[in-house]
């Protein structure tokens, strides 16, 4: 867990204009739980170093885990980690990290996921892990991202539609012929769209802080307990 | 500067108590709120980390790394219980 280890980069693929996943191969790394995360360290020639996390969007128990990685311009770590990482190379990390905001087949109850952006990614691997265990629990997802071509696994998330549903909220721009116009999530989108308090699902929200915190309060508002609404922050505004 | 949750401390804390923290229990100092680490706001920059509490926002505790080494100041948790 503590220990760092090197993973080397077996594939990447293009995901959004701004974000790509990559497959890691991690020796003795030993599987995950949907929704647990990474540290990536990153060392300079001249030893200096910079660590940042990141959500694993692949929990299937073998040694090789998928993460995906939205470039922030003026970042210090994720340009490196979407335009210059190569198959091949080596990167350290550090994980399975964290035992909090983390979804187990065994749960049963209904499950209300929501992600804003790259915040996809540890909801993606939640949604694959119940599909893989076929388990019967409700799932359904509000997924908020800017246009259509932003959108993270899109093939792998239309194909899993059988297991969770879905809406999907476009904030700048909307698929050709979509019924409404680009709008960001409102307390009243989220009231219509997402399962009631009355039936006590988990919540999971993931993605950049503000959106996070947005989501969260109103679904406070919405009378769930907050014990139940498990939140992922990205940083950013 | 912009916060994260306690749940990106499970890394660096594991370097420390050698297990996953961030579903340890911690009672603030301040107000007196009990929490799970994975709550609490946690604002990181090059100097150091800051852990807050979500209820008050009080400092809990601080990480600063001394070549190459952290060190953890507390003193802002009145208990802290183990997962
Ligand atoms: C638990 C956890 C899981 C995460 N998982 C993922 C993931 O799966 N995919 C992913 O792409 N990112 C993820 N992040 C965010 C990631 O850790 C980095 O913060 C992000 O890649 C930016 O790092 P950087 O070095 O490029 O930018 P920095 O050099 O750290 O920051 C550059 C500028 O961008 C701002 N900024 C920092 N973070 C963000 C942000 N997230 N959004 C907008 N602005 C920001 C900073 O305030 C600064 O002004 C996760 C964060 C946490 C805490
Ligand atoms: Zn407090």
């Amino acid at each position: 867990m503590g220990r760092w280890k090197s993973g080397r980069v077996v594939s990447t693929r293009e995901e959004t204009p701004s974000g790509r996943s990559i497959v890691l191969d991690v020796p003795g790394w030993g599987g995950n739980i949907a929704g647990q995360h990474v540290d990536v360290r990153l060392t300079a020639e001249d030893g200096y170093t910079a660590t940042r996390s990141y959500s694993i969007a692949s929990a299937d128990g073998s040694d090789r885990i998928e993460l995906a990685v939205d470039r922030l311009p003026d970042g210090e770590v994720s340009p490196f980690l979407v335009d210059v990482l190569a198959v091949g190379d080596e990167l350290e990390v550090r994980g399975p990290l964290g035992g909090w905001f983390v979804w187990k087949p065994e749960q049963t109850e209904p499950v209300q996921l929501i992600a804003g952006g790259s915040g996809i990614v540890p909801i993606v691997a939640m949604i694959r892990a119940h599909a893989a265990a076929g388990s019967r629990a409700r799932f359904e997802l509000l997924y908020s991202v800017r246009t259509p071509s932003d959108v993270f696994f899109a093939s792998e998330l239309e194909g899993l539609t059988t297991t969770y549903g879905r809406t999907t909220v476009y904030t700048r721009e909307v698929p050709t012929g979509w019924p409404v116009l680009p709008g960001r999530v409102t307390r009243e989108v989220l009231a219509e769209h997402t399962i009631p308090a009355s039936e006590r699902p988990s919540v999971f929200v993931c993605g950049p802080t503000g959106f996070v915190e947005a989501i969260a309060d109103w679904l406070v508002e919405l009378g769930h307990d907050p014990a139940r609404v498990k939140t992922e922050r990205f940083g950013g505004t | 500067m912009t916060h994260v949750d306690g749940n990106v401390l499970a890394g660096t804390l594991s370097e420390i108590f050698e297990q996953d923290m961030t579903t340890a229990a911690g009672e603030c100092a301040g107000c007196g709120h009990t929490a799970e680490l994975a709550v609490a706001l946690v604002y990181l920059s090059g100097a150091g980390t800051v852990v807050r509490c979500s209820t008050c926002g009080d400092v809990l505790f601080t990480i600063i790394d001394v070549d190459g080494h952290p060190r953890i100041n507390l003193s802002g948790v009145a208990l802290l219980r183990m997962p």
